[in-house]
C-alpha cells in the first residue's frame, strides 16, 4: 500500500528538533510520514545537563528519545548521516551516505557550532571543544594524561567546562578575553564575587587576556597556552567554549537568506524565506533579529513551527532570557534588565565581598522592578523575577528581598502581586493558583498542580507554590488537617497512644474502630506496622513483622527485609556491630558475593552492601550468611541502623575510652528497634571525634571521666550537628538515658519525623527532653525503661526466623506459578570489574 | 473460596480464554503476587475484603517489574496499588495513574488490566506456565 501521507524531513535531531518532533506527533499523530537525518551517532540528548555526565549521569539517562517514540509515530531516524545539500526546485535532500529523501516540509534544527579562535595550534591534539557526549569522553581521556588544563572562555559554558576539569581532579585556568566572568548576564561586581568564589574553589581566573596559541611537546600533544600578556601556562589540555556560531551552511548553500552575523532568517511563525522550510532552535535569526543560544526559546520556536506546519499559527517573537543557575557550586542569576540600560533606571545594591554575596536590583524611579544580577545567593530569584515581570510596583520594596533575613524572616510569597507569575513553564499567575483554592475547591499542593499545571514543569516553584497554598487555605479559615492521611485524622503519636491504651493488636481493628474504614495507604499502613512491632512485645505477641496481618503492611523493603534498587533488585546488609569484623568473616562474605555475582560496595555506616540479589536468592544468601554468625542489618527498616566507632583507646594514641566495645554494646541492645525514621548513632574514643558522632541520632564521645551523650544530629538533605544532653556520664547513666531518649522518640516523634526535627518541634526543646529523660519531669520514664528492656529480651534475628518457617519463606519467588524462575527483566552488565543493573533498552550479550 | 483458583481472561475484553494462573491461596490478604503468563508479568492483588485484580507488573516510571511488591491501598472509593520504586498510586480497576498522567518518556502512565475470576480447582490447572528463558542473567566478571 503506498503511503500518501505528506512527507517532513528534519535535519538536526538536538533538543530543539526533538522538541519540534513531539509537538508535531502531539498536534497532529500520524499526519505526517517524518524522516530525521542526525549528525550524531545518538538520538536526541539534554545538552543543558551534559556536565553531570562527569558525576555518573550516563547517556542513556541524558537521552530525550523516549523508547517506543519512533514505532508509534512511525519515524525514520537515521543517526551517523547527516544532510549535505537541499534542493529546493526538487524538494530534496542529500545526505552524507548518499541517500535523497523527499520533503514536503522541511525543518532546519541544525544548532550552532563552537566557536574556535583561529590561533596558532588551536587544532593540536589535546584541544577540545565542549558541545556533545562525544568531546566529553574525549576530555575525561585526556584528562588521564595530564593533571592542568585551561578552559578559554569564561562565560556559562566555560565556568561549566571549569566545573568539570575541577571535578576530575584538574589544576584549572579560566581565560576570558572580557574584563569579567559571565559578561553577558552579570556586572563588573557581580563578576567580582563570582570570580573571588570561584577561586576560593581553586580555580585559577585569568580575565582581559585571550588565547594567543597553543603549544605542543615531543608526542606533538598540548603542553601550554601562551596568553596575549605574553605569559605561558603549563597546560595538558586546552577547552575552547568561547561562544558558537548558527550552523547555517546548508541554508546559505540553497541560497536562503541568512542575518549579517549568521543565522537562517526566519519569521515569526519560524518560516524561512522559502514556504516549505523551517528552522528552528540556534541556527535560526528569530524575528527579532536576534539568534538564541538557550533551550526555552529553542523550545519555543520549535511549538512556533509546530503549529505553523500543522496549518496553525505559530508565535514567535523573543524570549526572556533570566536564568538561575549553579556554576561550580556558586549561584548565579540574572534577570530582566540586568544591566540598567532602561531610561532612568536606578540600582539598588547588597555587596558582602567577605560572604562572595553581590545582589543588584535595577529599579524604575516609580519604583517598578526592572530586572537583577544576583552571584552567590540567589534565593530571592524565584520572588524576584515574577515581580520584574509583573510590571506594578510591589507591595513589598524590592531591596528588603535583598538584604539578608530581615526582621521577621525573608518576606514570602505573601509580598508578590496577584499577577506575578509563579509557574514560568506553564505561565501560571499567583493569583490563578489561589484562585484554584478559594474558588476552585483544591484543598492541596497536589490538587492545585493537576488543576494548574503549576509547578508540573521544572519543578523548581513547588516551594513556593506550597506555601500560596497554605497560606490561602489558612486564610480562607480552612483547618489544616494534622492527620497521617485520609484514613486517620490522628497523628502518629497519638495512634501510638491508642494502640498502647486500647491494647490494639491488629490494624483491621485500628482502622475499623479509629479510622475511616478502607483499605489503608502507604502512609498509614507502615506507620501502624511500626507502632505495633514496638508494643506487641509487651502483649507476648509475636515478634516477627511477617507474621500474620502485619507483613500486609510493611514497605516493600521491610517486606522483603533487603533494600529495593532501581532495576527491582535487591541489595542485602549484613549487621556488623560497630564497624568490627574479623577476617574469617570479610572472607565469608567476599565468598557470598562472588557464588552469587553480587556488586559489593563499603557503606557509610561501616558495613558491606550487597546488591543485585533476586527475591529469590534472598533466603539462600541469608541462609549462608546466618550460618557464618551473620544477622540482619536492619538496612531496609525505619530502625536503628549503625552504631559507628572510631578504633579506640585499644589502639589509638589518643583514644581514652574503648569506643569500639561501647559501639558494639548499643548496636546490640538496639538492634531492631522499629521507630518514626531510620537511626543512627556512632561513638567517638576522644574529642576528636573520628567517628563523626555529632552527626548522628545519638553519639557519645569519650571524656577522660566518662560520656558525653550528644543528641539530635543528623547529616542528609539539611545536616545538623547533634546538641549536648549529658557531660561525663558512667556508664550506667548512659544507657538508661538513651534507652529513654530513644524510646521516648518512638512513641511521640511524627512519621518520618528524625529526632533533630522532633527536638526542635518540642515545646521547650532540648530543655523539656533533658527534663523528662533525665529528670523524669512527666513521671513516664519507669514505662520507657520497661518498653526497652521487654525489646531487648525478645530481639530475634528476622533473617534467621524467616529461613526457619517454610511459611514465611513461601513469599520469596519471584513468580506464583513459577517457582524457581527468576525475574527475567533483572539483568546485569559488566563495569569495572563487577556488576551494574542493565537498562531496559541495553541488551545484555548471551551467555 | 480457599481451595479455589484465580483465573484471568488472557485476551483482555475478549471473553475469554480464561487461563488459572495461581491458586487463591497463594494471594497474601492485602498485598500483590507476581505470576508469569506466556512471557508477560502480572501482578494479582487480594483486598482485606476478599477481591482480586489483575494489573500489569512493568511501573512505567523506573521500567523496573515491581508493581506486585506496592502497598494495597484506598483513597476515597479507590483500589489502589502504589508502586514501591516512586510511590506513585494506581486505580487497580482501571490501571490508570492517579498521580502523574506520563511517563517519564512523556508516553500514558497506566498500567494494563486483567478481568479477574475464581473457579473451584477441579476446573483448571494451575502452575502450566513455562518460563520463556533462564531468568536473570549475569555477566562473567573479571577481578581487577
Amino acid at each position: 500500500m503506498t503511503d500518501t501521507r505528506r512527507r517532513l524531513v528534519l535535519i538536526g535531531h538536538g533538543m530543539a528538533g526533538q522538541r519540534l518532533l513531539e509537538a508535531l506527533t502531539d498536534r497532529a499523530p500520524g499526519a505526517w510520514r517524518i524522516t530525521v537525518l542526525a549528525e550524531e551517532p545518538r538520538p536526541a540528548y539534554d545538552r543543558v545537563h551534559l556536565t553531570s555526565w562527569f558525576s555518573g549521569t550516563t547517556a542513556a539517562d541524558l537521552s530525550l528519545w523516549p523508547a517506543g517514540f519512533a514505532d508509534e509515530h512511525g519515524i525514520d531516524l537515521r543517526l551517523g548521516d547527516p544532510a549535505t545539500a537541499v534542493d529546493r526546485t526538487a524538494r530534496t535532500v542529500t545526505t552524507r551516505s548518499g541517500a535523497t529523501v523527499a520533503y514536503d516540509a522541511l525543518v532546519l534544527a541544525t544548532g550552532s557550532r563552537p566557536f574556535v579562535p583561529p590561533v596558532p595550534g588551536h587544532d593540536t591534539p589535546g584541544c577540545f571543544v565542549y558541545r556533545t557526549i562525544e568531546d566529553l569522553q574525549a576530555i575525561r581521556d585526556r584528562a588521564g594524561h595530564t593533571r592542568v588544563g585551561a578552559v578559554v572562555g569564561g562565560g556559562l559554558l566555560g565556568l561549566e567546562a571549569a566545573g568539570a576539569l575541577r571535578e576530575m581532579g584538574m589544576e584549572t585556568h579560566v581565560v576570558e578575553f572580557a574584563p569579567r566572568l559571565m559578561a553577558v548576564q552579570v556586572d563588573d561586581g557581580g563578576g567580582a564575587a563570582l570570580r573571588r568564589r570561584i577561586e576560593e574553589l581553586g580555580v585559577v581566573v585569568h580575565t582581559g587576556v585571550g588565547a594567543q596559541g597553543v603549544g605542543s611537546g615531543a608526542d606533538g600533544t598540548v603542553d601550554s597556552l601562551t596568553l596575549s600578556d605574553g605569559r605561558t601556562l603549563a597546560v595538558g589540555m586546552v577547552v575552547f567554549s568561547a561562544g558558537v556560531r548558527p550552523r547555517d551552511e546548508l541554508a546559505r548553500a540553497c541560497g536562503l537568506p541568512v542575518g549579517e552575523r549568521g543565522g537562517i532568517v526566519v519569521d515569526a511563525a519560524c518560516r524561512t524565506a522559502d514556504p516549505h522550510i523551517w528552522a528552528v532552535g540556534e541556527c535560526a535569526r528569530a524575528a527579532d533579529g536576534r539568534v538564541y543560544g538557550l533551550v526555552a526559546p529553542a523550545y519555543a520556536m520549535a511549538e512556533a513551527a509546530a503549529r505553523g506546519i500543522t496549518g496553525g499559527e505559530g508565535s514567535f517573537t523573543g524570549a526572556d532570557l533570566a536564568t538561575k543557575l549553579k556554576l561550580l557550586g556558586v549561584d548565579v542569576a540574572s534577570f530582566g534588565d540586568a544591566h540598567g540600560t532602561g531610561d532612568g533606571a536606578l540600582e539598588v545594591l547588597y555587596s558582602n565581598t567577605r560572604e562572595g554575596v553581590y545582589k543588584k536590583l535595577v529599579v524604575a524611579p516609580d519604583g517598578r522592578l526592572l530586572g537583577g544580577v544576583l552571584v552567590g545567593d540567589a534565593a530571592a530569584y524565584d520572588l524576584l523575577r515574577p515581580l520584574a515581570a509583573a510590571g506594578t510596583p510591589p507591595a513589598t520594596p524590592p531591596e528588603q528581598l535583598v538584604l539578608p533575613t530581615p526582621e521577621g524572616g525573608p518576606a514570602g510569597p505573601v509580598a508578590l502581586p496577584d499577577e506575578a507569575v509563579v509557574c514560568s513553564c506553564h505561565n501560571v499567575s499567583k493569583g490563578a493558583v489561589r484562585a484554584a483554592v478559594s474558588e476552585g475547591g483544591c484543598a492541596d499542593v497536589a490538587a492545585v498542580k493537576r488543576c494548574t499545571r503549576a509547578g508540573t514543569g521544572c519543578g523548581s516553584c513547588v516551594n513556593m507554590l506550597t506555601t500560596i497554598v497554605r497560606d490561602e487555605l489558612a486564610a480562607g479559615g480552612t483547618p489544616v488537617s494534622r492527620g497521617l492521611c485520609e484514613h486517620f485524622a490522628h497523628t502518629r503519636a497519638e495512634l501510638f497512644e491508642i494502640v498502647r491504651v486500647k491494647n490494639v493488636t491488629t490494624f483491621s481493628r485500628l482502622i475499623d474502630e479509629h479510622g475511616t474504614g478502607g483499605e489503608g495507604c502507604d502512609v498509614c499502613k507502615p506507620v501502624v506496622a511500626s507502632i505495633l512491632a514496638t508494643l506487641n512485645p509487651r502483649l507476648g505477641n509475636s515478634v516477627h513483622i511477617l507474621d500474620g496481618e502485619q507483613a500486609a503492611l510493611q514497605d516493600t523493603n521491610d517486606h522483603f527485609l533487603a533494600n529495593l534498587q532501581r532495576n527491582g533488585s535487591y541489595s542485602v546488609v549484613p549487621r556488623v556491630p560497630g564497624g568490627e569484623i574479623t577476617p574469617e568473616g570479610l572472607i565469608t562474605i567476599g565468598e557470598i558475593a562472588r557464588d552469587f555475582g553480587l556488586y559489593t560496595k563499603i557503606t557509610g555506616g561501616q558495613r558491606i552492601d550487597l546488591f543485585g540479589a533476586t527475591v529469590d536468592q534472598l533466603p539462600l544468601i541469608w541462609r549462608r550468611l546466618v550460618d557464618a554468625g551473620f544477622e540482619s542489618g536492619h538496612a531496609y527498616g525505619k530502625a536503628l541502623r549503625t552504631v559507628k566507632s572510631c578504633v579506640g583507646q585499644t589502639w589509638c594514641r589518643y583514644g581514652v575510652q574503648d569506643s569500639v566495645a561501647l559501639a558494639i554494646e548499643l548496636e546490640l541492645r538496639y538492634r531492631g528497634l522499629r521507630s518514626p525514621h531510620k537511626v543512627k548513632a556512632a561513638v567517638s574514643g576522644c574529642a576528636r571525634e573520628c567517628a563523626e558522632a555529632r552527626s548522628k541520632d545519638f553519639g557519645v564521645i569519650a571524656t577522660s571521666a566518662g560520656w558525653n551523650l550528644y543528641v539530635g544530629g543528623n547529616g542528609g538533605m539539611t545536616p545538623r550537628h547533634a546538641d549536648l544532653l549529658l557531660t561525663d556520664a558512667d556508664h550506667a547513666t548512659l544507657l538508661r538515658t538513651i534507652d529513654r531518649f530513644l524510646m521516648f522518640y518512638v512513641r511521640t516523634a511524627d512519621r518520618l519525623e528524625r529526632t533533630a526535627p522532633w527536638i526542635e518541634r518540642m515545646d521547650g526543646g532540648l530543655e523539656h527532653l533533658r527534663a523528662v529523660v533525665v529528670d523524669d519531669a512527666l513521671g513516664i520514664c519507669d514505662e520507657l525503661d520497661a518498653l526497652m528492656a521487654r525489646h531487648t529480651e525478645t530481639y530475634e534475628d528476622e533473617w534467621r526466623a524467616t529461613l526457619e518457617d517454610p511459611e514465611r519463606l513461601r513469599r520469596f519467588v519471584s513468580f506464583a506459578n513459577a517457582p524457581g524462575t527468576p525475574d527475567p527483566t533483572v539483568r546485569f552488565l559488566p563495569e569495572r570489574g563487577q556488576i551494574r543493573p542493565a537498562l531496559e533498552h541495553e541488551a545484555v550479550a548471551a551467555g | 473460596m480457599t481451595g479455589s483458583l484465580v483465573e484471568i481472561e488472557i485476551e483482555p475484553g475478549a471473553g475469554g480464554p480464561w487461563r488459572a494462573v495461581c491458586a487463591y491461596h497463594d494471594l497474601l490478604p492485602g498485598r500483590g503476587t507476581a505470576v508469569l503468563v506466556d512471557g508477560r508479568q502480572i501482578a494479582l492483588f487480594r483486598d482485606r475484603g476478599g477481591e482480586v485484580y489483575a494489573v500489569g507488573n512493568r511501573d512505567p516510571f523506573s521500567g523496573a517489574h515491581v508493581i506486585s511488591r506496592g502497598l494495597l491501598g484506598s483513597r476515597g472509593a479507590t483500589p489502589v496499588v502504589v508502586s514501591p520504586m516512586y510511590k506513585q498510586a494506581f486505580d487497580l480497576r482501571t490501571g490508570a495513574c492517579l498521580d502523574e498522567p506520563a511517563g517519564p518518556g512523556g508516553e500514558p502512565a497506566a498500567l494494563p488490566v486483567w478481568r479477574v475470576r475464581l473457579t473451584p480447582p477441579a476446573s483448571g490447572c494451575a502452575g502450566d506456565v513455562a518460563p520463556p528463558n533462564g531468568g536473570a542473567h549475569r555477566p562473567e566478571t573479571t577481578p581487577s
